[in-house]
């Protein structure tokens, strides 16, 4: 009798071990960016890329827009992937967006913008990537989504693809 | 007494550097690159890894704490940027368990010998 009750109680245990590994082992291990949403932006100060500029937190709103705020790079290749997305969304009155020049050299970014269009309102710079870090990105390219109040609606890690440009078309309407 | 002078000047900021280092160390070593999993801040050389490098001497310069360091950047990454999993209620089973196995362990071996 105790020899099927310590056979029963090892059986179970090792169930219960498999179980917690299995699970964790479906749990997606890139972060979520839940930690982010309906946070406000935060305060920053940045330059812009053709005039030096420097531009704030506040500087990037315009009034019942929502603004998108985009990093990328001309070193990125994905960034090039999702231009395409970027530019047909400029047409949308809605949208205000927003640039942010991720480690990049100032004539390799306005060769990229040359060539394949300037879809943004205005461009910031992030030489050293440590203001992305401030926003919780991780890379490059990444968008944020602010509504009208300066919080974060939707955080798109990655290229824009046709999924995620759809929801912020969704999001536009 | 010059001499002696001297040699503080140049000694002290090496020190001061390498505490400074040593507490950079310690930290990038607990965050995960989240963009190259399997590695800590402190082994990769990606530019994530880099910038954030960067930022956590900066914090560390504006005087944060080891802890209010982590909690700037489990507030936008979340804890999975942590190695070490912080003591909290997600995490009460994953810190007490082993403890919990240790002592039924030594009770079970107290009680065969007596």
């Amino acid at each position: 009798m105790s020899s099927k009750i310590k056979f029963i109680s090892i059986f179970c245990f090792f169930i219960f071990c498999f179980f917690i590994f299995f699970l964790s082992l479906k749990d997606s291990k890139k972060y979520t960016p839940k930690a982010l949403i309906n946070k406000k932006i935060i305060n920053f100060e940045m330059k812009q890329l053709e005039s030096n500029e420097i531009i704030t937190e506040n500087d990037i709103f315009e009034i019942n827009k929502i603004t998108l705020l985009n990093i990328w790079s001309s070193w990125c290749l994905p960034c090039r992937d999702e231009h395409k997305y970027l530019t047909e969304l400029k047409m949308n009155n809605k949208l205000n967006m927003v640039g942010i020049n991720y480690k990049d050299k100032k004539k390799n970014a306005q060769n990229f913008l040359n060539e394949f269009g300037n879809p943004y309102k205005l461009i910031l710079v992030d030489e050293d990537g440590k203001n992305s870090i401030n926003f919780g990105a991780y890379g490059v390219p990444e968008t944020f989504i602010y509504n009208s109040e300066k919080k974060l609606i939707k955080k798109i890690i990655g290229p824009i693809d046709l999924k995620s440009f759809n929801e912020i078309k969704n999001i536009l309407k | 007494m010059k001499k002696i002078l001297i040699l503080i000047i140049i000694i002290y900021p090496t020190i001061s550097f390498s505490v400074d280092n040593n507490k950079i160390n310690k930290i990038t070593k607990n965050l995960r690159c989240l963009i190259c999993q399997g590695q800590s801040i402190y082994d990769s050389q990606s530019e994530f890894a880099n910038s954030l490098k960067k930022v956590v001497e900066d914090k560390i310069n504006e005087n944060m704490t080891e802890k209010q360091i982590y909690k700037f950047l489990t507030d936008k990454y979340g804890e999975w940027i942590l190695y070490e999993p912080e003591f909290n209620k997600n995490t009460y089973f994953l810190w007490l368990f082993p403890l919990a196995i240790f002592i039924f362990g030594g009770i079970l071996i107290f009680k065969k010998k007596t």
